[in-house]
């Protein structure tokens, strides 16, 4: 050994960081940040500007219309977090808060949407070490028969781990009318990980509200371990149109002020009407629109330019069948 | 007599910590990670009892080290050891494998004397 390299010259991936070989310097752990003193202040402003909450919850409230009630919790939960690090430099212990959480609304409310901004800001704010989601349903944990249920969840719990586990229609995990079935194996699982490995991942359930609420009188240990029950409301009309225009704008759509007002007739009828699914049914009532705004523009022979190319027009709409029926007719 | 197998085996027993960090990087490079376990760790067997599947998927060493626990915890008296496999086409290859316990005393008899 000449002295120039020490052991094998072994290729290494180019990854590897110091401070992951132990044995090599200090342990990357022993240095504690010193505590500050009880007379110190702390700039609250500054500490969400490093942990980069704003970004967060602007863009939630830039990209998602409406909810309220959801974005106050959310904002409860970044500031809380927020102090809980600012406390945590004083000296001052906490346990970490339990943050596993129920969204309950109908279809098209944007639970999913949440549930990924949720993990973000999570991961920013350093409650969760990756931010990952990790989105589930009833196939993914209960298993076909004996000793297979297990595994399977406790494999789904384990990919979540350092993120989210959203488990989306959580209440086809427990079947009442079959009392053999492993979906309640599986629940137990998954209440024995989220009070043990609470600073590990965050379980998201999500579901319909009338059959969550009948999920959780036949599981009160369910209810009983999540801390955070956020109901998600139906958009009003003025929110659907809102969430209508965001969509054209990301698509480079615009309507004009002809189909605008035909597009919130279209909306208002179509509230009415069974199987309305909020924002959901909005994106499929654009793509439908787009599909007849290129049917028109394919079958008029003339020249076509920019602006035709972006606006919609109400007879993209009125096609439609909502308008062929009275309002309220199925 | 202390046995010498895998990665890092002439160093002292790596703590829970230095552990997931190992396991960090490993699931960093992207290899699957699993846990194997025997009683006589004869030199020339590489085949341990495995600890459950190998893990694909995972994003953070936390699952990975819920495994090594549960592991030591029914099999407190046997070696067990973490590897990482590199599936990468052209290596496909165990790429990293370490000791992550021992039995409390060591016999003599086994395959390392």
């Amino acid at each position: 050994m000449n002295g120039t390299r020490p052991g094998f010259a072994l290729p290494r991936a180019g990854t590897a960081s110091p401070g992951q070989v132990p044995g090599e310097g200090p342990a990357p752990v022993a240095a504690a940040p010193e505590l500050l003193p009880a007379d110190a202040s702390v700039d609250l402003a500054a500490e969400r500007e490093v942990a980069g909450v704003d970004t967060v919850l602007g863009a939630l409230d830039a990209e998602l219309v409406g909810l309220a009630p959801v974005k106050t919790r959310i904002r409860e939960i970044a500031a809380l977090l927020l102090v809980d690090r600012v406390r945590a430099r004083f000296g001052l212990a906490a346990d970490p808060p339990s943050l596993h959480m129920c969204f309950t609304g109908n279809p098209g409310t944007g639970k999913t949407t949440v549930a990924l901004r949720m993990a973000e800001l999570l991961h920013r704010l350093g409650y969760l070490r990756r931010g990952h989601v990790v989105s589930v349903t009833r196939d993914d944990l209960v298993g076909q028969y004996v000793g297979h249920t297990a595994p399977k969840t406790k494999e789904a719990l384990k990919r979540a781990m350092g993120g989210v586990l959203f488990i989306d229609e959580a209440y086809y995990l427990y079947r009442a009318e079959n009392e053999r079935d492993y979906g309640a194996e599986s629940i137990e699982i998954l209440l024995q990980f989220m009070e043990n490995h609470r600073d590990d991942l965050v379980v998201i359930l999500a579901g319909y509200t009338d059959r969550m609420e009948t999920f959780f009188a036949s599981n009160p240990g369910m209810s009983s371990r999540i801390a955070h029950h956020l109901e998600f409301p139906d958009y009003t009309l003025d929110e659907l149109a809102a969430i209508g225009s965001l969509m054209l704008k990301r698509q480079r759509y615009r309507l004009s002020p002809a189909a605008a007002e035909t597009f919130r007739e279209y909306l208002a009828r179509r509230m009415a009407q069974p199987r309305f699914a909020n924002a959901r049914s909005v994106r499929n009532a654009l793509e439908r629109a787009r599909l007849r705004h290129a049917n028109r523009l394919a079958a008029s022979a003339g020249p076509v330019g920019l602006d035709d190319l972006v606006r919609l027009e109400p007879a993209d709409f009125l096609a439609s069948r909502v308008f062929g029926e009275p309002a309220g007719a199925r | 007599m202390r046995i010498t197998q895998g990665t890092f085996s002439y160093l002292p027993d790596l703590t829970d910590e230095e552990i997931a960090l190992q396991l960090g990087y490993a699931l960093g490079n992207g290899w699957a990670v699993s846990v194997e376990f025997t009683a006589d760790p004869w030199p020339r067997d590489n085949y341990w009892a495995m600890w459950g599947l190998p893990m694909f998927g995972l994003a953070d060493p936390a699952g990975a080290l819920h495994e090594v626990n549960e592991c030591r915890r029914a099999y407190p008296d046997c070696y067990i050891k973490v590897s990482a496999y590199d599936s990468r086409h052209g290596r496909q290859t165990t790429a990293l494998s370490f000791l992550v316990n021992r039995p409390h005393r060591e016999s003599t008899a086994n395959g390392a004397g």
